[in-house]
């Protein structure tokens, strides 16, 4: 019932993403141009803004919400921390540091898609190496200090790179991006984000019911039968690849993968095979809301990035506030 | 012949380059409880967890009907052995039934959702501990009482031969500290090995066919608890003088500190 809902506010929110902006799309143009209805053609110009422009668009702010929403989702339960994010564990940094370096190589988009999801499993590899290592404290604490701490490492290789790059032409691009944004976004694009996100979906949505014994932690996972570094391992392939594909297309947008699994699970509660799909379907809306606020707020484009953060900050401030007595 | 049951032959515990243990060996048939005894920091929880195969031995064997684990994997080990770890809070708000239905983990593949099977065991196991009206409640906001009732649930809902239990009653009030002794000694009748560490003598008194101490690494003693549980053991592992004072025209005894009676 919730996840209806939510599909429907979703659909809603498509609808009104295509009304607004420069060339405004109304639902009756799109429910034509899509097939859902009959009626009198739709001209080329609305044709060309529905196939090529807003579409696409809208498709990637769904599809970068979902991926980032989920993977956030992934690493919470895998981490048994429901602060962890993409961006805390140093994923998104490692990420970014991955797609910096392919701008400045000047790499293909495909290359720097790669470039991107290395550089985030290299970041999550070194982070929960370090906090491994590091015991007889509370592990909660170090694993959010390790991804400052390796976040912040990686973050200087990024602005390493800024600092060579070519300033007319490559530092513009890094900047533009590092601040996150889907205004550049085109059709091919979409053929690498899509296909990347679905299939690393399949991990966390195969593992949905073993991603909740994970979360009990190690040994009552494993006391229970199951096989903790198979499950660890193809669950983190999953949400990283999923981080680094929305990353290398829509740059930093953070904030998502810490707070929507929160409201999901605010929603339907924990177990992931609930929490999942519902994650997906409120990190789609999410982003798309953002993303069209983004487009329409202002006479230029706001970074994507810039708002995620300004609507994150305080929510994770109360989230901190509400402390571990609360259900997450 | 292939002896049913646990047996552990000749079992060193501890973590790589330090070992805490050596040369434990015991052997429980079903339907046997027995209580681990020893002084803080004396490696009970790290050699059930090796008996549990959480931690590697190393050295010696863990054999379940005559099998050696050692080759077992975490699913396999998971369908003859139970844990009933020391309850944490944990972090997320599962249901009480949730968190139950996940001790059916290792009957069904990994991808696999749980069966409708799956639900009428779990909701037996609950039902078998008396929490069934704590189902719909969340984990985090139960008491530490209800929550080792279901932890117990949870391992029941396994369906293991035997059970392992890391101080089942620590943290739990007088009433709960009974009722876990008693489904123990219920379980045990409905034919499961049951291994519980504990702090407490009486315990062994009341509900265990065996007492083994461990204490420096070696189990110190072992047999019934008439012969385990003598004030010169208790000198010996807890440093405390002790009386053994029969009860119940003597088919109940105590443990007394004597610094208690004077």
């Amino acid at each position: 019932m919730p996840l209806s809902l939510g599909l429907t506010a979703l659909a809603v929110l498509a609808v009104v993403a295509f009304a607004v902006g420069a060339y405004p799309v109304s639902p009756h143009d799109l429910f034509v141009a899509l097939g859902l209805t009959g009626g009198a053609s739709v001209s080329d110009a609305a044709q060309t803004v529905i196939w090529q422009i807003r579409g696409p668009r809208v498709l990637a702010a769904m599809l970068v919400g979902a991926a980032l929403a989920s993977s956030g989702a992934a690493y919470q339960g895998l981490f048994r921390n429901p602060l962890v994010s993409p961006d805390i564990l140093g994923v998104s940094s490692g990420a970014a540091l991955g797609a910096v370096l392919g701008i400045y190589l000047s790499l293909p988009v495909l290359w720097i898609e790669a470039a991107s999801f290395a550089g985030g499993l290299v970041a999550v590899g070194m982070v929960y190496g370090v906090a491994a290592a590091i015991r007889g404290r509370d592990p909660v604490l170090v694993l959010v200090l390790t991804g400052v701490v390796i976040g912040a490492l990686l973050g200087s290789g990024v602005a390493l790179l800024k600092f060579l790059a070519d300033p007319l032409n490559q530092l513009p691009a890094i900047t533009f991006w590092l601040l996150g944004s889907l205004a550049s976004f085109n059709r091919t694009d979409l053929l690498v984000l899509g296909p990347t996100v679905l299939v690393a979906l399949v991990p966390l949505a195969l593992l949905r019911w073993r991603l909740d014994v994970m979360s009990l932690g190690e040994e009552e996972a494993t006391s229970l039968g199951v096989d903790v570094r198979l499950v660890r391992v193809a669950a983190i392939i999953g949400a990283t690849l999923m981080t680094a594909a929305a990353v290398s297309v829509s740059g930093i947008v953070g904030w998502v993968g810490l707070l929507v699994p929160h409201l999901a699970r605010l929603i339907v509660g924990p177990a992931f095979a609930r929490l999942l799909p519902m994650t997906i379907v409120l990190g789609a809306a999410y982003l798309l809301a953002v993303d069209t606020l983004a487009r329409t707020m202002g006479a230029v484009e706001l970074p994507l990035g810039v708002l995620t953060a300004v609507i994150g900050t305080p929510v994770f401030l109360w989230l901190l506030a509400r402390g571990r007595r609360g259900a997450w | 012949m292939v002896s049913e049951g646990l047996s552990v032959e000749g079992l060193s515990f501890g973590y790589a380059g330090n070992a805490i243990g050596e040369a434990v060996s015991f052997a429980l048939k079903p339907g046997e409880v027995m209580c681990l005894l020893g002084p803080n920091g004396g490696g009970k929880s790290t050699l059930l967890k090796t008996v549990l195969g959480l931690l590697p031995p190393l050295g010696g064997v863990v054999r379940i009907d005559g099998e050696d684990t050692a080759a077992w994997t975490p699913r396999r080990r998971a369908l003859s052995l139970g844990y009933v770890p020391q309850s944490g809070a944990g972090q997320f708000a599962y249901s009480v039934a949730e968190m139950v239905l996940m001790g059916r983990t290792a009957h069904h593949s990994a991808f696999s959702p749980p069966s409708e099977a799956d639900r009428v065991i779990a909701n037996e196991a609950l039902i078998a501990l008396g929490i069934l009206p704590l189902a719909d409640r969340d984990w985090l906001k139960i008491s530490g009482g209800e929550r080792q009732l279901a932890l117990i649930a949870r391992a029941l809902a396994q369906q293991p031969r035997v059970l392992i239990l890391d101080e089942p009653t620590a943290n739990l009030d007088f009433g709960n500290q009974v009722r876990v002794l008693a489904e123990i000694q219920l379980l045990a009748a409905q034919g499961l090995a049951i291994v519980f560490a504990t702090h407490h003598p009486e315990q062994a008194f009341a509900c265990a066919d065996r007492v083994a101490v461990l204490h420096n690494g070696r189990l110190e003693r072992q047999g019934t608890s008439d012969e385990v549980i003598t004030p010169e053991t208790m000198r010996l592992v807890y440093g405390v003088e002790v009386d053994i004072v029969p009860i119940d025209d003597g088919r109940l005894k105590m443990c007394v500190p004597r610094s208690w009676r004077s």
